[in-house]
């Protein structure tokens, strides 16, 4: 009973993940674009509950939809030319682009293939904020200082680069 | 008494092995009528509230405000609701329609949401999420994108304004707002709402905001970041009526506008009960350890009466700061924000840090500063209370030579 939940919950999420990432890449307006991404976003976020990462699904809604999607929403409206096809979706022509759609499916289909997948027999909706926070201060510390090193560089760019066009006026 | 209800369920349906197949339709069952009740109080909260506001505001501006629906006019919101029920649902011939329609379920969602990790007394919570506290911050941010989808759908100049207007306040007032969390995370080590609250104490001088002078300020960058996140004044320039008509909601009309003020007064429970159980102690009893003794049904009323008053007062004092100051301006709003709340708040958070490996919880030292910071935050609410009494004797005195009449009705008597 509780598998059969599980898996019509997966589905749910699943069909609405893709269905609103299509809409993201074919939609001819690029705030329906911004706004179908929440959709996606929000999804992920289930998804990543169905798999007991509570504090990953939090993080995903916190940074993406409160964070990164506001921002992109907030550039996409200052914008007047919405629903010109030809700024929001450069198209290269039809042959390069079945280039990259082949090269891309091939390359996924591989990855797939090759990966060794962990079959978990069950989920267990066990807490892990505590063990998150035990490897990324113990055995992933270089790549979580690197990572706070890199978000400095970037504040510190867009800091510089804002101060230079009011240098200059 | 969770206990004995969690039995009294299990009885009553005839579930007594753990792995019945019938267990997991019954969880299922159990959180549409959980969000049912949630649900109901979240609205009938905004009803009330929106009511109570409408009567301070009136008592502050010496008006009468709604007093005819009802007695008193309590039944003021019913009759609005109503009303808005019955208007007619208008869509602009150039908006966005299918996403002018579906920015209220956005601010619906987030809003309500929070309902479900908040906690109202000792184990009433809907989800006692081991990550709660940072949920509730997160799906609040679904708000914003209901803010800012109505507004700019609506294709009208004053809702875009509101909306630019909110996307940038909210983003920016999210950093103070999760750094001031920071501190009650970090002296609490968990954060879930109830682990919070249960490692303070009932006492003043055990709850989280007279930990340390760092705490004590970012007690108050929390409370003024949660009223600038709520849209509420001195920080409601997405509607600022002075400026923008109403702001992002300027184009909506019926049930659709309904959702908006509805979830801002159903938001102000949301604050009341955030700073409640983050720094003024929860739902705890003074000189009662709830977790130790066993449960007993008096106890737990009291604590759910605890948690409903100090969050009511709260609420209060945010009505009435509505009623008292003026809206600040944009390059205010900033400026309050990334020139004094973060960097202070930065300070506060290294501050604590340093002063929890110092003056460990338990230590003499510790014990000593905070009844100390208890006691003269105490008697500075206590010289307030006392300043404002002898302001109204004065002047009652002054109305009554002048009017000839009372100034002070009993509360059942207003007129």
């Amino acid at each position: 009973m509780s598998t059969v939940i599980y898996n019509v919950i997966f589905y749910i999420l699943a069909f609405f993940v893709v269905i609103s990432a299509a809409v993201v890449a074919f939609s001819k307006n690029i705030v329906r674009s911004a706004f179908a991404m929440v959709v996606t976003f929000l999804g992920v976020a289930g998804l990543f509950v169905l798999l007991s990462a509570d504090f990953i699904a939090v993080t995903q809604l916190l940074i993406y939809v409160g964070g990164i999607l506001v921002l992109i929403l907030f550039a996409v409206m200052l914008s007047s030319r919405v629903k010109e096809i030809k700024i929001s979706n450069l198209s290269v022509g039809y042959f390069p682009g079945g280039i990259i759609i082949a090269l891309l499916t091939l390359l996924l289909i591989y990855i797939g293939v090759k990966t060794p997948w962990q079959k978990l027999d069950s989920v267990r909706f066990e807490p892990s904020t505590s063990a998150i926070g035990n490897s990324l201060l113990s055995n992933y510390l270089l790549p979580f200082e690197m990572i706070s090193v890199l978000l400095l560089v970037g504040l510190i760019g867009a800091v510089v680069i804002a101060r230079r066009k009011e240098d200059q006026e | 008494m969770k206990a004995f209800a969690d039995k009294l369920f299990l009885n009553i349906f005839h579930i007594q092995a753990a792995d019945s197949p019938y267990l997991a339709l019954w969880y299922v069952l159990m959180m549409f009528l959980v969000s049912f009740i949630l649900l109901n109080f979240a609205a009938l909260f905004a009803g009330i509230a929106s009511y109570v506001e409408r009567r301070i505001a009136a008592r502050m501006q010496n008006r009468i405000g709604p007093n005819l629906v009802g007695p008193q006019g309590i039944l003021q919101w019913l009759a609005d609701g109503l009303k808005m029920f019955l208007k007619e649902d208008l869509v602009p011939q150039t908006a966005d329609k299918f996403i002018f329609r579906l920015a209220p379920y956005f601010v619906f969602a987030g809003l309500f949401g929070a309902f479900v990790a908040l906690p109202f007394g000792y184990g009433i919570v809907a989800a006692d999420l081991n990550v709660g506290i940072y949920y509730i911050l997160a799906i609040t941010s679904l708000v914003v994108v209901g803010i800012i989808s109505g507004g700019w759908s609506s294709n009208s100049k004053w809702a875009l304004f509101g909306a630019l207007r909110s996307a940038a306040q909210i983003i920016s007032y999210e950093i103070p707002t999760g750094l001031s969390l920071m501190l009650v995370v970090m002296l609490a080590g968990s954060l879930s709402t109830q682990s919070i609250i249960e490692s303070q104490g009932g006492w003043p001088w055990e709850w989280f905001v007279f930990h340390s002078p760092f705490t004590l300020a970012g007690f108050f960058i929390f409370f003024i970041s949660s009223l600038a996140e709520g849209n509420r004044v001195p920080f409601d320039l997405p509607e600022a009526e002075s400026e923008l008509v109403s702001g992002f909601n300027t184009e909506y009309s019926g049930l659709r506008f309904l959702i908006y003020p509805m979830a801002e007064w159903a938001n102000l429970w949301v604050v009341g009960a955030m700073v409640t159980l983050t720094y003024l102690g929860g739902w705890q009893i003074p000189g009662v350890r709830l977790e130790t003794i066993p449960s007993s049904v008096l106890l737990f009323l009291i604590s759910i009466t605890i948690f409903f008053i100090k969050t009511l007062a709260v609420v209060f004092i945010v009505i009435q700061l509505r009623w008292t100051l003026p809206r600040v301006r944009v390059d205010q709003m900033t400026l309050i924000c990334w020139t004094y709340l973060v960097p202070i708040a930065l300070i506060c958070l290294i501050g604590t840090m340093i002063w929890m490996l110092a003056f460990p919880w338990k230590s003499v030292f510790g014990t000593a500063i905070r009844i100390l910071m208890s006691t003269v935050g105490g008697s500075v609410m206590i010289w307030c209370m006392l300043r404002a009494r002898h302001n109204y004797v004065i002047d009652k005195d002054r109305f009554e030579k002048l009017k000839g009449i009372p100034a002070w009705y009993p509360p059942w008597k207003l007129p």
